[in-house]
């Protein structure tokens, strides 16, 4: 199943490079990649060439990651929740990458020269902050995942207000905030990539070995404990390393939803509900997910955009009911 | 030596005490029963030698104070199921056996064929190879507390903790079970502690029996010494007989009051 989901990734990122919204056509894309890799002569301008290299595969790549990301982090949430509706913006990063967006939008600062720009700057800074502030909140209420679960809701809701107020004084700014919550992936050359990719490539690896705990912290606390591990701490550094992804994430895409929790439960009702085949699979399925949206989202209504929220929600919930159908009577 | 040894454990949860002094000793291959009515402290004694409950006194793991060894020294040492196991669902019955395995992997590893190859035998040793591809939710009450048990074994310690082990079976699952752990007693020379509500099956299946009643140790001793009507109808607040069967087994009937 690992295997065959390489295997789709790498088709899936060949095809969404060699077709795009400039009609470049993809036998010349094809030579153009071939001339690249032997030294030999490409059919493509520098222009042409440069579409494919600077702009299409950047963002097959950021694509890719986030939806990895996305998934990724969605598995890990609902196995330290043992909750099936867990995402990973249960724990404030949402709400809170949103209201430092919305300020920033308001407040536009002068950033002449900064590596990245101020609006995902901010969404980072805000979904860390938001998902630290239900960290510190849930532990002074005495910890556990219920209480941290509450203290989320709590958290996202006061941010949420005060993001909401912030746009109600600013109403001319509302359209670019919606713009950003909508999610979409703008890339300029690969700057988004190397900045996200520390923090998603080291989540995905820590979260890859603690998959196998994962499934001890199923048996609930008492019971993992006996099998020798510290659940809290294990809880700990899974919710670390998929905030953090997550967070990078939202910084570079603003808020797609569906994908953390689509993904992961098509992969359980493909594979099986063992977190140590649901976290690689959500990783790779994630990313094969969000490239082939995204693909749509450029291409469909080219050169317009369609926001990328808009399409994982057309086409995840069909996929996902789908799924759900050709599983009826094996599901729990 | 002796395989379980406690000297004035105190389990409490925060500064609530829930069982206070206990001494016991156990040797290698016995089975302890602990009984007692409900709230006596069983399931929090038992939870105090896993090392999830607090307590204050000592435990000692064949000679070997608990509390010199690491979480996952203990978990080999001891393997521990609850009254009502959190049995994730989905999980199919050979993954949630592996989950026995984890004391005996550093934290970040995958399990390797050794521990498939336990896993596999554990399995045909309980009958459940048939089952191994099947999700746990689609068992009978009997083959999920079997899974429970094939779990317990894949851990390999010597010192079996068991949490009402029958509760929710019916009297031919449950004797099925017992004669089970105790078919791994004689032939492993596996050390059992269990709690159990039904003593009758208490004097047939453990060689030793420690009554606790509001925490405290009220009577401790083989089946036929701890198993009196008196002890039973005193600290039960029961009535009872206690019979003795031609082949020398004990069976603590309730009696109905008179009209």
């Amino acid at each position: 199943m690992l295997a065959a989901a390489v295997v789709g990734l790498a088709v899936v990122v060949s095809v969404s490079t060699l077709l795009g919204a400039a009609n470049l056509g993809w036998t010349r894309v094809v030579q153009e990649v071939w001339a690249q890799l032997t030294g030999g002569l490409s059919p493509l301008s520098a222009n042409e060439a440069a579409i494919v290299w600077e702009v299409r595969l950047p963002r097959v790549v950021l694509a890719g990651l986030v939806g990895a990301a996305l998934a990724v982090s969605g598995a890990a949430f609902q196995g330290v929740f043992r909750n099936p509706l867990a995402d990973p913006f249960l724990l404030g990063a949402a709400a809170g990458a949103g209201m430092a967006a919305t300020i920033v939008v308001v407040a536009a600062p002068q950033t002449t020269g900064w590596i990245i720009g101020p609006l995902p700057l901010a969404a980072f800074a805000g979904a860390v902050g938001g998902v630290s502030l239900t960290w510190l909140l849930g532990r002074s209420a005495g910890g556990g995942t219920a209480v941290l679960l509450l203290a989320g809701v709590a958290v996202a809701s006061f941010l949420t207000a005060v993001q909401t107020f912030a746009q109600q004084l600013n109403t001319d700014t509302i359209k670019q905030v919606y713009s950003w919550m909508l999610g979409g992936l703008n890339t300029t050359g690969w700057r988004e990539v190397l900045i996200t990719l520390p923090y998603i490539g080291a989540a995905a690896v820590v979260l890859c070995l603690c998959a196998r705990l994962l499934d001890v912290l199923a048996v609930g606390d008492e019971e993992a404990a006996s099998l020798g591990i510290n659940p809290a701490r294990v809880r700990l550094i899974v919710l670390l390393a998929a905030s953090l992804a997550t967070a990078a994430a939202v910084a570079v895409s603003g808020l797609i939803g569906f994908v953390g929790i689509v993904v992961p439960h098509v992969v359980r009702l493909l594979a099986g509900a063992s977190y140590r085949v649901v976290v690689p699979l959500s990783l790779l399925g994630g990313a094969m997910f969000l490239i082939v949206t995204d693909h749509i989202a450029r291409t469909a209504f080219a050169p317009a955009e369609v926001p990328i929220g808009v399409i994982t929600a057309f086409m995840g919930a069909p996929f996902f009911l789908l799924v759900l159908r050709m599983n009826r009577g094996h599901i729990r | 030596m002796t395989a379980l040894t406690l000297r004035g454990v105190t389990a409490r949860y925060g500064q609530k005490v829930v069982t206070s002094d206990v001494d016991v000793t156990l040797a290698p291959g016995g089975w302890l029963a602990i009984i007692g009515p409900n709230g006596a402290g069983k399931s929090s004694l038992l939870k105090s030698i896993v090392g999830v409950v607090a307590h204050d006194g000592e435990i000692l793991l064949d000679g070997v104070p608990a509390a010199a060894l690491s979480n996952r020294d203990r978990a080999k040492a001891i393997a521990y199921a609850p009254q009502t196991p959190q049995l994730p669902d989905r999980l199919t019955v050979t993954d949630y056996v592996l989950l026995g395995r984890t004391p005996h992997l550093s934290t970040l590893a995958r399990e390797r064929p050794a521990d498939l190859r336990v896993v596999s035998q554990v399995l045909s040793r309980l009958d459940l190879g048939d089952l191994a591809a099947r999700a746990l939710y689609t068992l009978s009450g009997g083959e999920r507390q079997r899974a429970v048990l094939a779990r317990v074994l894949a851990q390999e310690a010597r010192l079996l903790l068991l949490d009402e082990p029958t509760t929710g079976l019916d009297i031919g699952h449950a004797q099925a079970l017992l004669d089970l752990v105790d078919r791994l007693r004689h032939e492993e020379g596996a050390t059992v502690v269990s709690t159990l509500h039904d003593l009758t099956l208490s004097a047939q299946y453990a060689s030793q029996l420690l009554l606790l009643d509001k925490g405290k140790v009220v009577a401790a001793g083989p089946p036929e010494e701890v198993l009196t009507r008196a002890t039973i109808e005193r600290h039960y607040d029961a009535r009872v007989e206690v019979l003795t069967t031609a082949e020398g087994r004990l069976v603590v009937a309730p009696a109905r009051a008179k009209e």
